[in-house]
């Protein structure tokens, strides 16, 4: 006999106490800290704070925590707390250009101001797993470690504003103080999008998603001859300028991955021959997501330079509705909560338009 | 709940919420963007019905909160914990006691009636969005009131399977204007939702709209003259209370094909079944 699905809120509970115990593990083996999470997942950490679009490091380490190292899972904790700040200015713009840099590369010049800095990469390591790095081991002193003083002090513009001078890139007018910032958070995605609503969306979006997108262009699904122009990681100051002060004032000093992609463009009936851009900016070290962002948003400037959209990475509906995990994840997963209704309205009218069909229930 | 707004929500954002819930009263049908936030609920799990519930929820309210029916649903358990812990609101699973009602995928079989609020968790708002991708094109074509291409769609339905293929989510045209998705109900609950006394609201989180249907507003299910729309029937009767008019889920009771079904709305089955005994 058929037992009426009673005690959904005790399951619930129970379903609750268990995932804790999940969570803790086996209680023999030390409780991870968030400082270590900090220190020693800090990608994990940059790439949770990027996503879910707040910087700070130790909430970030929390909902990492709290989400059993499951990234999205985290990135939406973060975000469901975000949604709850309250939002009392909008920020100068960073001045990237003014950034203490940690690394900076260009894939376009072989010697520029302020030089190549190779920073903390995992370009040139060669993927053997350090077997000596186990446990225990971690504390050994890197080889050779270069006195950071040989970083020259010496101002390093970014490659692009270097280009600018030359007439050879296009330029970007920065918009003026009178219009307000757009915010993805607070207002609804409409078509065509701004480039700022674009950007914010790009920021948060998916690294794996935008990965494949960025990529795809790579493969001739809306080809534009990426050049890395510059790649940049270092600290910014973030700086408010209070309406009743009436200058600005450093609130905070984050750090940011910044990535110029320098586009190949031809020209159209308007435009000369020129470079264009693309820009990716994520928080923390977080360059492969800058690279992606930046490819995937200069394939979305395809019909803005006069460029026929023809694949997935230059579909502004496609690629700014689909980019965030939280969203798709959220969609996706939804299919696990009960359909019976739907379901039987189906069975319904499959078996109707069997019976009209003349089949038997057994064939 | 300390630390946390009334439901949740701050009130600016409530205000904002309210501004496009009258906006969408005012235009039966019409899907209005809001700044839908990111709840403490995962996309797709109803947030935006809780936004459009948090928004409109009062103190002396009284919420039922139902997941196919049933109240006791694991998703309709964990909503209607969120709300009482938040709000500290009464909650209850009748029908007839409740002055605000969220729902997911079905209408009471207790009529609705004036002053009650029901509020329906909508995953995809647009209804032409099977036909056309993209909402830049969508848009114009309500604006145009281009809706050609459903009817179209219904048309080839009747041609390919003798009736039109559509079992929930079954488009309506409300107030002879827009045409409307009603949330995946089954079309049994159509019918419920023409000239209703109660507040219809449709609240999307993901996809950020909220549209509604004003008491008493004339909602159409789409159909042909020839065609004429129809509800699922079933031979059976509800295997706990004997209902012959509701809708009903069908149970898997053993491997040899045995079935019961019985009633998706779990009050109106509990309370027919209080009456006879």
């Amino acid at each position: 006999m058929y037992v009426a699905v009673k005690g959904g809120e005790r399951a619930i509970e129970e379903a609750h106490r268990l995932l804790a115990e999940a969570r803790r593990g086996d209680p023999s083996v030390a409780e991870i800290s968030l400082a270590q999470i900090e220190q020693q997942l800090a990608l994990a950490v940059d790439r949770v704070m990027t996503e879910g679009s707040i910087y700070d490091r130790e909430l970030a380490a929390l909902a990492i925590k709290q989400a059993r190292g499951d990234l999205l899972e985290a990135i939406f904790l973060l975000r469901a707390y975000r949604t709850t700040l309250p939002r009392f200015a909008a920020s100068e713009p960073i001045d990237t250009a003014s950034m203490v840099i940690r690394r900076r590369v260009s894939a376009i010049f072989k010697d520029l101001p302020g030089g190549q800095i190779l920073g903390p990469t995992f370009d040139y390591t060669h993927r053997l797993l350090d077997f000596d790095l186990g446990d225990g081991n971690g504390d050994r002193p890197a080889d050779d470690v270069t006195e950071q003083g040989e970083i020259s002090s010496e101002p390093m513009p970014r490659v692009v504003d270097l280009l600018d001078r030359e007439g050879l890139i296009e330029t970007e007018e920065a918009p003026d103080d009178s219009t307000p910032v757009d915010d993805l958070t607070r207002e609804p995605l409409r078509f065509p999008a701004s480039r700022g609503m674009r950007l914010q969306n790009l920021a948060r979006g998916d690294e794996g998603f935008l990965l494949a997108l960025g990529y795809s262009t790579q493969r001739g699904y809306g080809r534009n001859h990426p050049f890395a122009g510059e790649i940049r990681l270092g600290e910014v100051e973030v700086e408010v300028a209070p309406a009743e002060l009436g200058f600005a004032i450093t609130v905070a000093t984050i750090e940011v991955t910044e990535c110029q992609m320098v586009n190949q463009f031809k020209g159209s009936a308007t435009a000369p021959p020129q470079f264009t851009r693309g820009y990716g900016l994520a928080f923390g070290e977080a360059e492969r997501k800058a690279m992606v962002m930046a490819l995937v948003d200069r394939a979305l400037r395809s019909r803005e330079l006069g460029e026929e959209p023809q694949s997935p990475a230059q579909d502004e509906e496609f690629v700014l509705y689909h980019s965030d995990n939280v969203e798709a994840s959220g969609f996706v997963q939804h299919l696990k909560l009960p359909h019976y209704v739907d379901f039987q309205s189906e069975l319904v009218l499959v078996r109707n338009l069997r019976a009209e069909r003349g089949v038997s229930p057994h064939s | 709940m300390s630390g946390y707004n009334f439901a949740y929500l701050d009130e600016q954002t409530k205000r904002m919420i309210r501004r496009a819930i009258l906006k969408a009263v005012a235009i039966p049908g019409y899907q209005v963007p809001f700044g839908s936030r990111e709840m403490p609920l995962s996309y797709g799990w109803g947030t935006g019905g809780l936004q459009v519930t948090a928004s409109v929820i009062g103190p002396d309210d009284v919420l039922k909160v139902i997941d196919q029916g049933a109240d006791d649903t694991t998703n309709a358990v964990s909503i209607r914990r969120f709300f009482a812990r938040t709000t500290g609101v009464a909650t209850t699973r009748r029908t007839d006691e409740a002055t605000l009602i969220q729902t997911r995928h079905r209408i009471p079989e207790t009529p609705l009636r004036e002053g009650q609020i029901i509020v329906f968790q909508v995953p995809i708002p647009e209804p032409l969005r099977w036909l056309e991708p993209r909402e830049a094109e969508t848009r114009k074509m309500h604006a145009l009131e281009e809706y050609g291409i459903m009817h179209v769609r219904l048309y080839e339905d009747i041609t390919l399977h003798g009736r039109v293929a559509t079992s929930y989510d079954y488009p309506v045209r409300v107030n002879g204007r827009y045409v409307m998705r009603p949330s995946p109900i089954p079309k049994f609950d159509n019918p419920k939702l023409d000239r209703s006394p109660a507040l219809l609201l449709f609240g999307a989180g993901r996809e950020k709209r909220i549209y509604a249907v004003p008491p008493y507003t004339p909602v159409r299910s789409l159909d042909f003259e020839d065609h004429p729309f129809t509800i699922e029937t079933w031979e059976q009767a509800c295997g706990l209370c004997g209902s012959r008019e509701s809708f009903l889920d069908e149970i898997i009771v053993d491997d040899k094909g045995g079935r019961l079904f019985v009633c998706s709305d779990t009050d109106h089955c509990e309370r027919r079944r209080d009456r006879t005994r």
